[in-house]
């Protein structure tokens, strides 16, 4: 039955695909490949989303060796939810990748531009899917390098500081981790996280377990870009191509907080982590100065794709304020965020490939009047921003609504302003843009620029509905939250 | 006869048919402003349907489906709302036609934008009117100020921008800052967010907490205008007139106090607010608003701005009856929500058709303006008077109530402050007609000289209706009663 | 004085993980720095390498005689990792020459003079 190995043909497929795509010849063969492995992974990571919320989490032995001797896959609802995220996103982003890697990049890099899509791809899906701390790390790496690579295609030369910068960095950040790993082992002398979670509630707090904590913590923060660790992020998503920026800034930061869900709930727990440990305390201040600074950076940036980059860095503090909250609620909203934001993030850096295509900028300034030349990407980045501000029937007020009542439920006032005020921060970022699009003559040059692409533009209008329909709708990420919220608390 | 369910739809679906059909055809002049007028009739045909199910049919909710945390999306009828339903709905037929004589005379562009967000702003108001909880009345107050803020920003100047930038700042500052919060506030207290007749919030929080959710509704329905956050209003006068006749005399402002009625009848209760007394502060301010308003709109020598600032007044008469929680001063208010409707469109309507003809603006340069202007100015005299309160005036029967409201609830000075401002509305109202009447014109120049048919007709039915509708107050009495 | 000289492989690990830390903060050089990530992770390799190692055991192979063996794990994991340091080291070396052709430099402050000069 090739049911029992879906686990494992999530993240094989994908891996085994890569070296292939770099042999495919120059013409747009690497692209239809490299998209319908996407498309296949996104089926797949809805049949195992379905089984795990019929059946329960799924595991996978490699050559049959029992855990926790053999390498592990596990996937339990969190795993699976995110799965289809990043494979939904991957796919969509793919699919629309065609017109912007023609442009972006060279011809004779085309096939070794999928293969690294495909390899990070791989990575994301790897890090969810894997039960095994060890293989974390790697596929980590696998995400990371070639992301790096992504990153320096960017024509632009500044992308390459900004990739050498993500990759000093990110390597600090897995090393971190890997450190982490070793401390663990050390104590336990098992990698599988499930054995990892039983044994650690055996031995308690010793030292070298807290160090491993730190060590976790501070490693992963940096993969998640979370304040004061988020200096390489703005500029990495900035001159990245935009479809590599569209990817990442779904993707990257999501997974690597789905690594935090699982370090602190599942192999830490929920007691160790926050009643012993007080992660909360640490996390909370950061979440806040994260939101509030990166909000106010986010207005004074002279390009709309460094905004984006910045408003993403408040996202990201908008999660982790959920999870610091520790409680049921709190984890709730800080994955239904993480859903929600994939996707409004995702179509909003989608609407700046739109324009890239077409002005070969995304300052201020070159984007006036475009609402009259493109009006159908003016209109998505506009229906983007409102979710981003997180107006009624986006998906960002769901988000939103969560992750107050969830600081209402602790009655903690003051954070349901914070929360608020930053959200009109939000309105001031998106409102610049929108005022250019609309209320600007365009440039001369700009003039008589056409309308995106049309695969381009409908991918981009996949995104931008799906948050209106998530924002209406709200069953599937609310349902799937709840469950994944039980299961990590569990 | 449709039912219920089917004329609800109607009335969302009319205006959002309409703003479709004038995409398609927005290169042919000709027929989106068919299709506008059109589509204005049809939703008048739906609102008087509504109004003749009666009131066997209220309270009945409609469910659409579960939005969060089974907080459905939901509307429902009563009378308060079937009646904001009306006054906007009626006004807005006679706003489009003047809205086409006046864009068409001066000249404006974008016509089908302008219009496709016309047709958006009534949509949002009939689903505030309808609305069954506070969620989909959130929902549909936020659609409200969005699609308005195209239009006040409609020129593209930077001073229309500067405008729509306060505009669109102050009203969702206001809405996401307190407004959100109070909901999420009841959401988490009582755990329904439901209009319920006597409210929902009865033994759920102590009165000082009340004074403090009643504070953050009346300020965050920004709408409502209440002093300190009422800057938006004379900000948004930079928009064409229609836009300000509609929006700022009718559909905007109102939908604003009519969401603090809704909260004060439906969330609170009128009992639980006399008894913990959470509606005090919120009185004063509103006192307070009422009276500064009148005096700024004294000094103000541009027209519009004048009757911004005289709507803002008279904003904080509905508000501060809702605030005083009596029956009397409640049925007062939802009057004087549509007097002053009437009243103040008629207003704006003669500043856009002076403007139109004569390109004025200040009040200063509209001596003897009357002698040229003879329709405008009688209909301009007519609206004043109403708003003043006098008799045979449809104005009258609302600051009776209100006046009457406020001595039932023991507040004379509230009463006298009522008188105040009516004193100071002659203050700033009647010189107008009085100068444009009796001065000699600047230029010397008495021939008659009247903005287009399209312009001038809508401004005297209104006028008209402010004298008919003095006769028709008694029904509307015995309606929200 | 024991915890000095029993424990001798992991002070060595952290001095050369500080090291390695250091020059990545110090540094200007774009590739002394890459170095310095290097040694930063050689360090981690040789921390878990000392933890396999059991005092008195010999290889992890059945013998007759013999009953404390290393954990031959760690070796298995780190040698992964060594693959992932080189992949590492070849991508941030290959950044480096693509840097110095494009900025005709690989001195941080002067890349970052020429990028506030291109704005």
């Amino acid at each position: 039955m090739i049911g029992a190995h879906y686990p494992v043909l999530q993240v094989v497929i994908p891996l085994i695909a890569a070296p292939l795509c770099s042999l495919l010849p120059k013409t747009k063969l690497p692209w239809l490949f490299a998209t319908a492995i996407a498309w296949i992974c996104f089926a797949i990571a809805i049949v195992l989303l379905l089984q795990v919320y019929q059946y329960g989490p799924l595991s996978y032995e490699f050559g049959s060796w029992p855990a926790p001797w053999g390498i592990q896959y596990y996937i339990d609802i969190v795993g699976a939810f995110v799965l289809v995220i990043v494979s939904a996103v991957a796919s969509i982003a793919l699919l629309a990748s065609r017109c912007l890697v023609e442009t972006d990049i060279a011809p004779h890099k085309h096939a070794l531009f999928y293969t690294a899509f495909l390899l990070c791809f791989t990575g994301l899906l790897g890090i969810v899917a894997t039960g095994d701390a060890f293989n974390v790390f790697v596929f980590l790496e696998i995400s990371s390098l070639s992301s790096y690579a992504l990153i320096a295609m960017g024509d632009n030369r500044k992308a390459l500081t900004a990739s050498y910068e993500y990759l000093i960095m990110g390597t600090i950040g897995a090393t971190f981790i890997l450190i982490g790993i070793g401390l663990l082992y050390s104590q336990t002398g098992t990698l599988n996280m499930l054995d990892l979670r039983e044994r650690m509630h055996a031995i308690g707090g010793f030292r070298s377990v807290h160090a491993a904590f730190a060590f976790f913590t501070v490693g992963i923060s940096l993969k998640l870009a979370l304040f004061p660790l988020h200096h390489w992020l703005p500029n990495a998503y900035a001159y990245a191509p935009s479809v590599v920026s569209t990817f990442l800034a779904a993707t990257a930061t999501k997974v690597a907080l789905y690594l935090m869900y699982r370090v602190f709930y599942t192999i830490f727990g929920f007691e160790f982590s926050f009643d012993l440990l007080n992660l909360g305390l640490i996390l909370l201040p950061l979440s806040i100065i994260a939101v509030v600074i990166s909000s106010f950076t986010a207005i004074f940036q002279p390009g709309v794709k460094r905004l984006l980059a910045y408003s993403s860095l408040g996202q990201i503090g908008y999660m982790t304020l959920g999870l610091s909250l520790a409680s049921k609620a709190g984890l709730i909203a800080s994955i239904i965020h993480l859903f929600n934001h994939a996707f409004i993030k995702g179509g909003l850096f989608m609407c700046m490939a739109c324009m890239l295509t077409r002005m070969k900028s995304t300052r201020y300034a070159d984007l006036a009047g475009a609402g009259r030349t493109m009006p159908w990407t003016s209109a998505a980045f506009v229906i983007g921003g409102l979710a981003l501000i997180g107006i009624p029937l986006t998906s960002g007020f769901i988000s939103k609504w969560y992750l107050v009542l969830a600081t209402l439920e602790k009655d903690w006032w003051w954070l349901a302003i914070i929360i608020v005020f930053t959200s009109l921060l939000a309105v001031v970022y998106v409102w610049r843009v929108v005022e250019q699009l609309y209320f600007r003559e365009p440039h001369a040059d700009c003039a008589y620029v056409k309308e995106a692409p049309p695969l381009l533009l409908a991918c981009t209008w996949i995104m931008i509905l799906s948050t209106v329909y998530f924002g209406i709708d709200t069953r599937f990420p609310v349902t799937m939250a709840t469950a994944a919220a039980e299961a990590l608390l569990q | 006869m449709m039912d219920l369910n089917q004329s609800i739809w109607a009335s969302m679906l009319v205006p959002l048919v309409g703003a479709v059909l004038i995409y398609i055809f927005k290169s042919q002049k000709r027929i989106i402003e068919i299709v506008f007028v059109g589509t204005a009739l049809c939703l008048l045909g739906v609102t008087v349907s509504i109004v003749k199910l009666g009131d066997a049919v209220f309270h009945q909710t409609i469910t659409l489906f579960e939005f969060i945390d089974s907080v459905p999306f939901a509307f429902h009828l009563e009378p308060l709302g079937i009646l904001y339903a009306c006054v906007a709905s009626g006004l807005w037929l006679v706003t489009t036609i003047y809205a086409i004589g006046y864009m068409n005379a001066n000249k404006e562009k974008h016509l089908a934008r302008f219009y496709i967000c016309f047709c958006i702003a009534m949509l949002a108001v009939m689903g505030i009117a309808y609305a069954a909880n506070l969620l989909t009345l959130f929902i549909f107050y936020e659609v409200l100020t969005l699609s308005t803020y195209p239009l006040v920003a409609h020129k593209g100047t930077d001073t229309a921008k500067a405008g729509a930038r306060v505009y669109l700042g102050i009203l969702l500052s206001t809405s996401i800052g307190f407004l959100l919060i109070a909901i999420l506030w009841t959401w988490s207290a009582t755990g329904t967010l439901d209009f319920t007749p006597g409210g929902i919030l009865e033994d759920k929080l102590s009165n000082e907490l009340l004074v403090l959710l009643f504070a953050l509704y009346a300020f965050g329905i920004g709408k409502a205008a209440l002093m300190p956050f009422h800057r938006w209003l004379p900000s948004a006068m930079v928009a064409p007139t229609p836009v300000s006749a509609l929006l700022h005399a009718v559909a905007v402002v109102k939908a604003g106090v009519f969401c603090v009625l809704k909260v004060t009848v439906y969330v609170f209760g009128i009992d639980l607010l006399q008894t913990s007394d959470a509606n005090i502060p919120i009185v004063w301010v509103a006192t307070a608003t009422m009276l500064l308003a009148s005096l700024v709109a004294i000094q103000q020598d541009n027209f519009k701005a004048r009757l911004a600032y005289s709507t803002i007044s008279q904003l904080a008469y509905i508000v501060l009856g809702a605030a005083l929680a009596t029956t009397t001063s409640i049925i007062g208010s939802s009057m004087h929500l549509a007097t002053h409707a009437v009243g103040k469109i008629t207003l704006f309507f003669c500043a856009g058709a002076i403007y139109t003809a004569t390109k004025k603006t200040l009040v200063s340069e509209l001596n003897g303006l009357g002698r040229t202007m003879p329709f405008t100015f009688t209909a301009y005299t007519i609206a004043a008077v109403s708003i003043i309160g006098l008799p045979p005036l449809v104005g009258s029967w609302s600051k009776w109530f209100l006046i009457d409201g406020a001595v039932s609830a023991d507040q004379l000075i509230i009463a006298v402050a009522f008188l105040i401002s009516t004193v100071l509305n002659i203050i700033y109202l009647v010189p107008i007609a009085t100068n444009g009447f009796l001065l000699k014109p600047d230029d010397g120049n008495t021939k008659i000289n009247e903005a287009p048919f399209a312009v001038v007709m809508p401004l005297c039915v209104t006028a008209v209706l402010c004298f008919v509708m003095f006769f028709f107050m008694p029904v509307i009495y015995e309606f929200l009663s | 004085m024991s915890i000095f000289f029993d424990l001798y492989a992991y002070w060595v690990s952290i001095l050369l993980m500080l090291a390695g830390l250091y020059i990545v903060i110090d540094h200007t050089n774009l590739f002394k720095k890459l170095i310095g990530v290097n040694i930063f992770q050689t360090s981690v390799f040789i921390f878990f390498i000392s933890m396999g190692k059991v005092d008195g055991g010999t290889a992890p192979i059945l013998e007759e005689g013999y009953r404390v063996f290393s954990n031959p794990l760690p070796h298995v994991l780190i040698l992964t990792a060594i693959v992932v340091s080189i992949a590492t080291t070849a991508v941030g070396l290959a950044l480096v020459v693509n840097i110095n052709q494009r900025f005709k430099s690989i001195d941080e402050q002067e890349i970052e003079k020429l990028e506030l000069e291109e704005e």
